[in-house]
Formats: structure tokens, sequence, C-alpha cells
């Protein structure tokens, strides 16, 4: 209990003392401090907590209150800040009072039934809680030295870094809120301060697009808000469950599930389709997606805090909270197909993608859409790879981020093509680049163990091969546009941009430990298994520990030596020692130099630069994304008016 | 000790087996054009020439990733021959790819660069119906392990023909055969002089060559596992798959890489994944 | 090291020629002379290749080509200068624009002379050229295993 509060309150309070001091010596070591305490603070809540699930009453008196109060102040201070909204924003503040007004009409006519545990643990929290204090506690370490580099780089910009680390922190304090909370009122709080955090961080550099793309954010992550209003009204209100206790309502969907028939399914799964309608918007599945697009004009360490630990993990979290209701219903299918669709089409979009940051927000669409699919089907061999997938996402996108925002300050561009001969000329940084990108698409890395899983799990679902087809052709398009990223690292042109001075320390502290973090995650994943998740959903679906692993324990082995090849093989070059017989690059033998020039037509001088492949003529982002948008609607239709059947 | 031995047997036989069908494949070509064409030991004087010539590079990584595209090869084969899981052999065999656009993309030169970049959309065609592919096999066979697959009584080929005509279509991409030749031709004096392989000479290019007899034996494999349950059959099969592709490569021109793409893609929608979705509605 | 015998890869430059010789060396490749039947295989890239068949005379605009091409081909190489033209500037000799032949630039191993040079003499010369090879590489090997 008191490892909990500390996780929830401690980061909420030190927000409050970043929001006064200046950004100095000082406050940069307090952040790191408070960063590493509360890093530590999670890995005691593992050690406590993981296979021990346990409920908390929290005896405080008004504490409901003050939570409803709390939700009426947040739509207040949301209505205040709709001031600046321009004219086809109007549907912001109707959104902000349609929630507001659903929330009151169910606190003050007196139906909002009692929790009596308040907060819980398992080792789904755990793992979330993990994530949220080890790599958003990086990120905050990372973006000590980043802002003040940040601010150097923009001068015009002013500078608002109290307000900054101030809701920082505040969101991680709410993340915490949103993976320990069992009274879904409390929860909803928890989700609006991520809405309203993510607002304020993607507006933070003020321009005119950061701050549209900060109303479209709201905007959608209101709508997404409706719906988890709308399904606590429903809980509260109609369908006679009259509980908001989260994991009573998954035991009763399970009950209901398996043994009562499909009568009243409805009852529960009417609350649960709305909340994880929520949560496709907070996860930017289409068609919500295009407001993580415009979250990259924020600072690189926002970005990395909403891809990586908080923001669109909240949304699947919830989404993978239920996924045991969902499992064999229709509605849980189409959610899933929601989830594939959006794997597919962000895929191929991300090919014709060549800013490093966009390229990265559509592969995270993607994995969360995969993440959605594997909730969706909600067996337990899918939830077991949707879990690892979490992880796994968490640690390889926030290196990825983290890694552009150091080589966008030193290269000064975030552009793929400009990333020709970092493995030249600054080798860590394309080291650390190569592992995140291996991590996010390869075995034996990560992201492929879980990829493997869902597809041997997505054959098995009893509708249609339909799902595992979505992840045959999306996987194709994620192998191309990864590996022509790591070919622009690894090839040595001359004459590139090196850039000045070296990456601080704190960016190295924060890249190193999440580069590692990626390999050891691929290194100790059976361990993870078996500790943590392999049990918790055993125990969600009592069945055998065994049986919940999507992996079998031969093929785990396999991956672990294929893993270890990958470690060897580079050492093998360090042992390289031949004096190789170095020759110019083949240009038609009209080379000048050592260098790309050649002589090209009347004699003259011509330097060869070469682009890669992003055939956007092939693939149209516009006509993809409205594809996507119009085939994801017409889902989420199908999967509302799918609940009664 | 079945398993070891067949592993034993991939690692040492096969790229024997692969230069003599290279060889084999070189004289028929050379018949189909009315010539004689080499020895069939031809591929072997080959890769020994190259090893006992100097080789030249661009930068001191560029041969590393090449080596590791030989050892993902073989160990893709090692999972395939041990009976091991198909998929995780189609995604070792992707690893081994990568490796090897990432060795044609270290020169920074134009050729081997568009060599890379074609043999990323190459990997993109085919992708997709390796995987369907394995999906097909598991609904039939219940098994994703290649031993069970190998050892399934019935015909495979006869529930999943679709699938084997996409397989097939895919199999002229990994073969390097033409139409879809793009990424490096067999044959010299081409737009892209070598594709990927351009900057590569002596035992760099040797290491190239024998990965390819292995992923070229690799595939045949694929082919075998359709027609398993009676094994003349099936060699028989992987004989005339085989020279169904050559007879491909000596009456197409090369076509570009939209044509790659969209027809592989449309290939293994309208035969692979209509077959599996059949499968999945007969077989319960 | 026989094995350089068995596979010799050309690459064919054509310096100044007026594409009589040029006609010829493909000619070679045809079905009528099948030069693959010995293993060779024009390749058209100087990393692949070990023989360097030129046509043509050498001129101020390609001397500079021809010693790039001939630098990147991994030793041991060998040089096979390609009709009259290329073996000493033939009939251009005297022109304003022209050095001479292969060897005014680089050091060239086989002369096959003829005007177009014929499909059997240019076998008949890469054939020599083979011998050259080997002399070249059991030096290379020589030199490996004193150093």
């Amino acid at each position: 209990m008191n490892i909990l509060l500390f996780l929830l309150l401690f980061h909420a309070a030190m927000s409050l003392v970043f929001a006064v001091l200046p950004p100095n010596a000082f406050r940069n070591m307090l952040v790191r401090i408070s960063a590493a305490l509360i890093a530590a603070g999670s890995v005691c809540a593992a050690v406590v907590f993981n296979g021990h699930d346990q409920f908390f009453k929290v005896e405080f008196p008004y504490i409901d209150m003050f939570f409803f109060g709390g939700e009426m102040l947040l739509s207040l201070f949301l209505l205040y800040k709709c001031i600046g909204i321009k004219r086809r924003e109007w549907y912001i503040p109707v959104l902000i009072i349609a929630q507001a007004g659903i929330m009151a009409y169910c606190e003050l006519s007196g139906a909002m039934p009692k929790v009596e545990n308040a907060l819980y643990i398992d080792n789904f929290s755990v793992i979330m809680a993990l994530i949220i204090g080890i790599v958003g506690s990086l990120i905050c370490f990372y973006a000590t030295s980043y802002m003040r580099d940040y601010h150097h780089h923009n001068p015009q910009m002013k500078d608002r870094q109290r307000s900054f680390f101030f809701i920082l922190f505040f969101f991680l304090s709410a993340m915490f809120g949103v993976v320990f909370a069992n009274n879904l009122a409390w929860l909803y709080l928890f989700w609006e301060i991520t809405t309203l955090s993510s607002f304020i961080l993607i507006g933070y550099p003020k321009t005119e697009e950061a701050t549209r793309n900060a109303y479209l954010a709201l905007g959608l992550n209101l709508l997404g808000g409706l719906g988890f209003a709308g399904g606590i009204l429903y809980l509260v209100k109609f369908g006679g469950l009259h509980t908001v206790d989260l994991n009573q309502i998954i035991t009763f969907g399970r009950i209901n599930a398996g043994t009562l028939g499909k009568i009243n399914s409805g009852v529960v799964l009417i609350p649960v389709v709305l909340i994880c309608f929520a949560g496709l918007a907070k996860s930017a599945q289409m068609p919500f997606s295009s407001w993580l697009l415009g979250a990259m004009v924020a600072p690189t360490p926002v970005s990395a805090l909403l891809h990586s630990s908080t923001m669109v993990k909240a949304g699947i979290f919830i989404i993978i909270k239920f996924a045991p209701v969902l499992q064999g219903t229709w509605a849980g299918y189409f959610l899933a197909l929601v989830g594939g669709i959006t794997f597919l089409l962000t895929s191929i979009i991300a090919v014709t993608q060549n800013n490093a940051k966009r390229v990265l927000a559509y592969s995270t669409i993607a994995n969360l859409g995969l993440i959605v699919a594997c909730a969706g089907v909600g067996t337990p061999q899918t939830l077991w790879a949707a879990v690892l997938l979490t992880i796994f996402h968490a640690v390889s996108k926030g290196l990825l981020f983290l890694g552009v925002g150091s080589i966008e300050h030193k290269i000064g561009s975030r552009d793929i093509e400009d990333m020709g001969g970092l493995i030249v000329n600054r080798p860590g940084l394309a080291v650390v680049m190569i592992v995140g990108i291996l991590g996010m698409f390869l075995a034996p890395f990560g992201m492929l163990i879980s990829k493997w899983a869902c597809l041997e799990a997505f054959v098995n679902v009893k509708y249609t091969p339909l799902l595992a087809v979505l992840l045959a052709y999306g996987s194709a398009p994620t192998m191309f546009f990864w590996t022509k990223w790591m070919g622009k690292i690894v090839s040595v042109p001359g004459g590139t941009a090196k850039g000045e001075g070296r990456v601080p320390g704190d960016e190295w502290t924060a890249l190193a430990v999440l580069a590692f973090a990626t390999v050891a995650t691929a290194a100790l994943f059976p361990l993870i298994s078996w500790a943590s998740v392999a049990p918790y959903i055993a125990g969600l679906y009592h069945v055998e520990s065994q049986a919940a692993a999507g992996l079998t324990q031969g093929n785990i082995i396999i991956m672990l030596i294929l893993l270890g090849l990958m470690v060897v093989l580079p050492l093998g070059f360090l042992a390289y020692p031949k004096k190789p017989n170095y020759v110019a690059r083949y240009l038609g033998g009209a080379n000048i130099g050592e260098n790309d020039s050649f002589v090209g037509a009347m004699g003259a001088t011509q330097h060869a630069t070469l682009r890669n492949y992003y055939l956007s003529g092939f693939f149209s982002e516009k006509k993809l994304t409205v594809a996507g948008i119009v085939l994801s609607i017409l889902l989420i239709v199908t999967m509302f008016s799918a609940v009664k059947l | 000790m079945k398993t070891a031995l067949w592993v034993v047997a991939w690692v040492v036989l096969a790229p024997f087996i692969g230069g003599l069908l290279a060889g084999v494949d070189r004289i028929i070509t050379a018949r189909m054009q009315s010539r004689v064409g080499p020895p069939v030991l031809q591929p072997f004087y080959d890769v020994l020439k190259l090893f006992g010539k100097r080789g030249n590079v661009v930068n001191a990584f560029q041969n590393f990733y090449m080596i590791c595209f030989l050892v993902f090869v073989i160990v893709t084969g090692c999972l395939f021959f041990s009976g091991g899981d198909l998929l995780l052999t189609i995604f070792a065999l992707a690893v081994a790819g990568v490796f090897f656009v990432l060795g044609a993309f270290s020169p920074n030169s134009p050729y081997s660069n568009i060599g890379a970049e074609r043999e990323l959309l190459q990997m993109m065609s085919y992708e997709p119906v390796l995987i369907i592919m394995a999906v097909g096999m598991f609904m039939v066979t219940k098994s994703w392990h290649v031993d069970a697959i190998a050892g399934f009584h019935q015909l495979l080929f006869a529930y999943l023909p679709g699938v084997f005509v996409a397989f097939l279509f895919v199999l002229t991409i990994k073969l390097r055969k033409s139409p879809f030749d793009l990424s490096m031709s067999h044959h010299g004096h081409q737009e892209l002089v070598k594709g990927a392989t351009t900057e590569f000479s002596g035992p760099a290019l040797a290491v190239i060559e024998i990965a390819h007899w292995y992923e070229n034996i690799l595939l045949m494999g694929f082919v075998y596992l359709f027609f398993a349950c009676n094994w003349i059959a099936a060699i028989a099969a992987v004989m005339v798959t085989y020279f169904i592709e050559i007879f491909i490569d000596n009456t197409f021109a090369r076509l570009t890489w939209r044509f790659t793409v969209k027809s592989s893609w449309i290939v293994a929608g309208v035969f692979g994944v209509v077959n599996i979705f059949c499968v999945a509605f007969l077989i319960k | 090291m026989s094995f350089l015998k068995k596979s010799p890869w050309i690459i064919h430059y054509d310096g100044s020629s007026c594409n009589g010789c040029d006609i010829e060396v493909l000619a070679c490749l045809t079905p009528l002379y099948d030069i693959e039947r010995f293993g060779i295989i024009n390749t058209g890239n100087p990393k692949h290749a070990d023989v360097f068949l030129i046509t043509g005379s050498i001129n101020e605009q390609n001397a500079d080509v021809v010693r790039t091409i001939y630098n990147q081909m991994p030793d041991p190489k060998v040089v096979a200068a390609i009709g009259i033209c290329a073996t000493s500037g033939g009939i251009f000799r005297e022109c304003y624009n022209v050095k001479g032949g292969v060897d005014s630039t680089i050091p060239v191993d086989i002369y096959i002379p003829g005007c177009a040079v014929r499909p059997e003499a240019i076998i008949d010369g890469v054939v020599a050229a083979l011998g050259v090879l080997e002399k070249k590489a059991a030096a290379l090997a020589s030199m490996k295993a004193s150093a």
C-alpha cells in the first residue's frame, strides 16, 4: 500500500516543486533523483507484489467527492482552455460539457455505487508500473539536457520549462493512477488527466501548428473519453450491473461469457465496448490516428513519453484488461479487425515517410494495432503476446525516439536521408539506433517474438484466418521501411554532416540503459513470461501456466540461440584482422578521387547522391489514410451493433 | 539422432547439391539458347577461383554483413531440416535477407544501393506468400513443425493448390530468375551492372554465391513439403518445379518493380488467401 | 590455382573503337562460339572480373576511366588489347587526341591484333591470357607466403 501511494503521489508532489524551480543544475539534479526514486519504487513494487495480487481499501473521508471535484475542475479548466479554439473545433467544448454532464449526473443522482477496494495491483499492473517507472524515468532523465539544447536550438521560443516539467511529472503520476485504480470513476479522472497533460505538452512549442495539433489531440481523446463516461453511465444507470469495480466487471464478464450463456452478455459487453472505444482513441488507432502524428511537433521527450510509456499505453492497458471479456464475442472480433486494419495500413504508410519521427509514429500506431488485435481476440495466447508486445514496444520505441532526438540535435535534421554515414560519424548513436530498429522487427528480438506468437494464435481463432492474413501482409512493408532506414545508417558515403560536440551524458545514460534493456528483454523474455505474464494469464483464464505461454519451450531456446548469434557475430567483426584492399566504389570508371564524385556530361564534376525508395507514387499516404478511416469507422459501428450478438 | 543427421547433411551436402543444381541450370539454360554451355561443375570452379582472388572492398564493414548472411542462411536451414517451426524458418530467412540488403547498402555505391532497394521490394513481395504458405500448411496439418508437416499422411498439394501457385510465383523472385531478377541478375551486362553484389569481389563474392546455393536448396525444401507424402513423387515435383523456373527464366524479359510488387501481392491474395479461406471453411 | 583457368570472368571496355571489334567480342558470346563453354562470363563489372578486354585506342577522355577500371579489378588480373587500335593506336595513332594503344596507360599482357579481330583470335588470345593469369597468381601466392 505504501509503495503504491508513493508511486501515485510522489511525482504529483514533485511536479509542484518543479512548477516553481527555475531550470538550473539543482533542478536537473532533483529531476534525476526523483526519476531514480520512482524507478526504484516501481522495481520495489514488482519485487513485493509480483505474483501477489492485492486489493486496497482507501479509507479517507470524502475521497470519492474529492475525485468528483477533480473531474469537475478538470472540465472547467479544459473549458477555459477552449478560448483558443477555432470555429471548426466547436465540438471540443461540446464534448467537455457532455462528459462533465454525464459524470455529474451519475454522481449527483446518488446512483454512483461505492467501490470497496479503490486500488489494486496485479502482475499486469506491475508490468505497466515498471514500464512507466523505468522507461518514463529515463525519459525524464533525458529531458533535462535535451530541453536545455532544445531552447538553445530554438531561441525564438519562450522557455517554459517549469510548466513542462510540472506536467511531465504530473502525467507520470496519473499514469500510475490508471494502472492501479480499481474504481472506474477514479480511473476516469486519471484518464482525463493524461488527456489534459498530453494536450499541454503537445502545445508546448506554442506555434500555430503545435496549438492546432494539441487541440486535435484533445478533441479526439475527449471523444474517446465520452465513450468512457458513457460506459460508466451504463454501468451505473442501466444494465443492472451497478458497480464500477473494474476487476469485478472483468470477473463477471468471464463467468458470463463462459457458463451463463450469452443471454445477458450485453450487460457487461456494452460498457466494456464503450470503454474500449475510449482505448482506441487513446491508443491512436484508426480513425483516431491523426492526433498521434500531429503530436510529433512537441519536443522529443514528449513524443517518446506519449509513444512508449504513457498515453497510448493507457489505451491498450484498458483494452488488454478487458480482453477476457471480449474473448469469443463478435464485438471483440471487430475490435481486433480495427487493430488489424490499422496495422496493415499504417505499416504501408510508414514506407512513404522520410521524417524519422513520423516513421516512428506510424510504426507505433501499427504495433498498437497489433496489440489491439491480440486483445480483441482475447485468447490466452494472444493476450500473452499482447502483454509482451507492450513491454518490448515500450522499450524499443522509447530508445528510438530518444535516439532520433539526439541525432537531430547533432546533425540538425530528423530526415532519414541525412543519417547516411552515421556508422562512421557517430558509431555510438548508430549502434543505439540499430539495436532499437532490430528490436522493432527482426528475429530474435522482442517484437518478432510476439508477432510470431500472434500469428500462431490468430490461425487458431474460431472465425477465419483473416487476422493472420492482415498480419502477413502488414509485416512485409514493416521489414521494408525498417531495413532501408538501417541501410541508410550503415551506408558509408563521403562528406556527410557529423555535427558539433558530444551527446550529453544524461542522454547517453538514457540511451545506453534502453539499448541494454532492448537486448535484455529479448534475452530474458522467458523469465518475464514465466515469472509474471504467464501466471497472470493463467489466473485470468483458469488454465495451466504452461498453456498460457504463446511459444513452446523448444522455440524459446531456439530464439535464445539466435539472439546469442546476433550478439556474438559483431564480436567476430572485431577480430577481423586483415588490412583490406580499399578501392573506390564503382561509378562506371568515371570516378574522381576517393569520394562519390564522378565526371559527368561535358566533363563537369558531379556528386553521386543516393536516396532511399519511398514509393510515394505507389502507396499514397492520403488515399490509404482515407481508406483506413472509412474502414475502421465501419468496423467500429459494426462492433457496437455486434454487442448484442 | 535423425535430426542431427539431417542437420549435418544440410550443412555439408547442401552447398554441393546447390552448386550442382546451379551447374545443371546453366547447362539447361544454354541448351534452351542452342548453346553447349559450361561443364556441370562450373559453379564450383567459379567459387574456388573467387576464393583464390584478392578481395577489394570499399569500406571495412561490407564483407561482415555477407558473412552474417551466410551464417543466418545456414542457421535457417538447420531449423528447417531439423524439423523445427516453419514460421520461425521463414523469419530467420528474413533475417538473412536483411543482412544481405545491409551489405548491399554499406558501400553506398549507386548500383548496389539500387540493388538493395530492389531486393527489399522483392522481400516485400514474397514475404506475405511465405507466411500464408506456413499458415495454410498449419491449417491442414495442425502443426507448425516441419517434421510433422513432412510426415502428413496425405498430399498437401491437394489441399493447397492455390497456395502452391502463389508460392511458385514468388519462387521466381527468390531464385533470382527473370522476369523478377530485379536486384541482381546471373547475367551480367545489365543496367544495374551486378546490382546488390556489384561492390563485392573475391572471397566475399564466393560467400554470397555459396549462401545462394544454400538458399536454393532450402527453397526446394519448401517445394518438397507440398508433396512430402511420397518422397519419390516429391523429388520429381521439385525437379519439375525447378525446370519450370528455368523455362520461365528463359522466356520472359525483366519486369518492373511495380509489376513485381503488385502482381505478387495480388497472386498471393487471389490464390493463397482464397485457398486458406476455403481450407478454413472446409476443414474444421 | 588452376581454377582461374577454368573460370575467367571478363570485363569489356570500348575505348574509342569503331565498334567493329566490339561486335566481334560480343559474337564470342553467341551460340556459334559460346565462350561460356570455357566458363567465360562477361561480367561487366571490374570488381568481379579477371580479364580486362579493351577495344579501340586510348584517348585523353578515356585514359582515366581505363586506369580506374584497372585499379578496381582484384588481383590477379590480366589485360588484353583487342584489335589493332588497342594494340598500337592503329589508323588513329596520329590523331590529335589519341594517346596510343592501351599500353600507353596500363600494362598490357596480351596483344590480339586484327581489324576487325576475328572471334577465333579473341578466344585464342583469352586462352593465352589465362596462361599469364596463372603465372601472376603463382607470383601473388609466393609473395603472400613470403610476406
